[in-house]
């Protein structure tokens, strides 16, 4: 089992045509996951070889969805466009929406937030690096070489923080590795993968990789207190943050005593959360976790 | 600062007091004297407690104008150096309020902040009277419409008498934060002047930089450079992702996670070293070909405090490959300028290809070490021993 995603999910891409979405659905394809076409308005009814596979361009979610039973989109639109692209989407009633562009204006995504309330789609993103299940299937960026399948659940604000977590702990894999990006109003949150991984039968353990910033990851302790059983190994990244300082993600940046990165990680440790210094140290706890299980 | 948030509140109908921005107390003098009359003079940096720090002055005269113009420019707040002050005419408030937009990140929408009960002392008043405060959620979808304007107006308790000013300048605040992007809209004081006049008469303004990146190239002339580290500031026109932080190890990465991670594991190292910090945030993003890598490199270098330079790349996407051949290329385009150690930790994708590409370089100021931990400490070590 995994969440979000598994070998059945059937996934199209908006912007495919576009150099970041050819690369990407290039190395989709090469990972095993199932790309079924993209969306493009203008190059609707052509097709695009990528990764060795001839794939159809569609002129919309709808249609796409429609022609071939796609039930996820990877968005790769230029920030310009991604809230329509989003919307689109949403009115087209695709369960799983994964939205990789980075620099989307903060309105706009509020506006799609607001919008998804009482709709079917699950949004992760934007600014993500997607969301893998090892050796199923992939809506994302993830390199699906570093690690395989295995009982670890990881949820993480930072892309390259997943990659680090998931080579530290190649050696166990992991059921579903979900990154749900560092803008300051995101779709799936820290709490919604929790919640996901909790009813996951084949996920044994948990690590949840925070940063600086906004209080999500309070709000996750005090969700995992109440409503978690299995075990949560914690990082957070930005303990020499300055205040005030953005570092890279918009959401990144430590304003008065809230958001830092030591309130955090008592937040969580005060909900029986072990908490690792270091990704390293991190992987360590997790690996004493996975032994006593 | 409040002369730019003034700009925007201007350009969208809310009233205010523009005044005349002056660079030298000359200035602020003829601005004083073409008002007539008592005048305000206010230091402009991006920093609250201005007041405080004796950056605000009223002045009886243009004489006064210009003396307390000479007293704060140059003069610095929280750090900042003041460069220009803003001169107004003095109206007195009869009463201070507060208002803001911001964004509610717990929420993931819009909060409106409203208060009748003073201005200045917000903090202060949601402390010690939060009923006081009223926090309105504004839907990210429906924004504020006339009606959402009069039930924001209403639940402050703003007087009868000034509703109607009220419901008007809430519209047209929500245009400056919806039209601007703005991720924060904050008038403070909002002040009640002698006639029941309603007037934003200081105000702060943050604009989301992925928006003004979109849709508003316009916003390019708010930012105001010479305030700004100067690293800092030739790292921006190189298109780097770098802060400034006091310490001795120069950082660059790879992800904006990654290298936060990496600070923290160099300070932790550090601890063993002579209490060594980490230099500086230096995220190069996914593509680290050689002229990023010698751009970063160039503007690292080029800190005085560095001693060590620690590169830390986990190869996603890039190839560990690519970017040991950016470093190669880096150390050739930076020639002899290049003078620091170098500790360097590939790891992922092309690991043993990029490890090889250094080995075989063999330059003397280049340290491979394998792991996050061990590099951080090998970095310490040497800017210890600088």
């Amino acid at each position: 089992m995994s969440i979000y995603l598994n070998k059945d999910s059937k996934i199209i891409v908006q912007g495919m045509t576009g150099g970041m979405g050819a690369k990407h659905t290039t190395l989709m394809v090469e990972s095993g996951a199932n790309i079924v076409g993209g969306v493009n308005a203008r190059k609707a009814g052509t097709t695009v070889e990528l990764g060795g596979q001839e794939l159809p361009v569609f002129g919309t979610v709808e249609e796409a969805m429609k022609e071939t039973g796609a039930n996820v989109s990877v968005a790769f639109v230029p920030p310009a466009f991604t809230k329509d692209a989003c919307i689109e989407a949403i009115d087209a009633e695709i369960p799983l929406l994964v939205v990789i562009t980075e620099g989307v204006p903060v309105l706009d995504t509020a506006e799609v937030v607001a919008y998804l309330e009482g709709k079917s789609t699950r949004m992760i993103g934007p600014n993500c690096p997607g969301i893998i299940t090892p050796d199923e299937s992939l809506a994302g960026i993830t390199p699906h070489t570093i690690a395989g399948k295995g009982p670890v659940g990881l949820v993480s604000k930072s892309g390259t923080l997943t990659y680090q977590m998931m080579f530290e702990l190649k050696d166990y894999g992991f059921t579903t590795a979900i990154g749900i990006g560092g803008d300051p109003i995101i779709g799936t949150t820290h709490i919604d993968a929790l919640e996901a991984f909790e009813n996951d039968p084949d996920t044994k353990a948990i690590v949840m990789i925070g940063e600086i910033g906004g209080d999500a990851e309070e709000r996750a302790a005090a969700y995992i207190k109440d409503h978690v059983t299995k075990p949560v190994v914690g990082y957070v990244a930005g303990f020499t943050a300055p205040e005030g300082k953005t570092m890279g993600h918009a959401g990144a940046i430590v304003s008065g005593s809230s958001g830092t990165a030591q309130a955090k990680k008592e937040a969580l440790e005060a909900a029986g959360v072990k908490v690792g210094k270091t990704p390293s140290e991190t992987a360590a706890l997790m690996r004493e976790v996975l032994q006593a299980l | 600062m409040e002369f730019q948030a003034k700009e925007l509140f201007a350009k969208h109908g809310v009233a205010t007091t523009l005044g005349v921005v002056a660079e030298t107390p000359e200035a602020a003098r003829a601005a004083a004297e073409e008002m007539g009359g008592v005048t305000v003079v206010k230091a402009q940096v991006k920093a609250g407690g201005r007041g405080k720090a004796g950056g605000v002055k009223i002045a009886k005269t243009a004489d006064e104008a210009e003396s307390y113009a000479r007293d704060i420019l140059g003069m610095e707040i929280k750090g900042l150096r003041v460069n220009r002050v803003l001169v107004t005419p003095a109206t007195p408030p009869v009463e201070e309020y507060y208002f803001s937009f911001l964004l509610d990140r717990s929420n993931r929408s819009h909060l409106c902040i409203a208060s009748v009960e003073g201005g200045v002392e917000i903090e202060e008043v949601a402390k010690t009277n939060p009923d006081a405060v009223k926090q309105i959620p504004i839907n990210a979808l429906e924004g504020v419409t006339p009606e959402k304007a009069a039930a924001i107006v209403d639940e402050a308790k703003f007087p009868a008498e000034l509703r109607d000013q009220a419901i008007e300048m809430v519209q047209n605040l929500w245009k400056v934060y919806v039209e601007e992007d703005a991720t924060l809209v904050e008038v403070n004081p909002l002040a009640r002047l002698e006639g029941d006049k309603l007037e934003a008469l200081d105000g702060k303004v943050s604009l989301d930089e992925n928006a003004s990146e979109v849709r508003h190239p316009d916003h390019a002339q708010f930012e105001i450079r010479e305030e700004a580290d100067a690293l800092e500031s030739k790292a921006k026109d190189k298109g780097l992702n770098y802060v400034k932080l006091d310490g001795q190890v120069g950082i660059i990465g790879n992800g904006a996670g990654l290298v936060m991670s990496t600070l923290d594991v160099v300070a932790y190292a550090g601890e063993a070293h002579g209490g060594v910090k980490p230099a500086n945030f230096l995220d190069i993003g996914g593509g680290a070909n050689a002229q990023v890598m010698a751009d970063g490199l160039d503007v690292i270098l080029n800190d005085e405090q560095v001693k060590s330079v620690f590169v830390n790349v986990f190869g996603g996407i890039t190839a560990c490959d690519e970017v040991a051949n950016g470093i190669k290329g880096a150390l050739e385009i930076l020639g002899d300028s290049a003078t620091k150690p170098l500790v360097v930790r590939l790891d992922g994708n092309n690991v043993d290809k990029g490890r090889a590409i250094l080995d075989e370089l063999n330059h003397p100021l280049v340290t491979q070490v394998d792991t996050m931990d061990g590099a951080a400490d090998k970095a310490a070590e040497l800017a210890h021993q600088a």
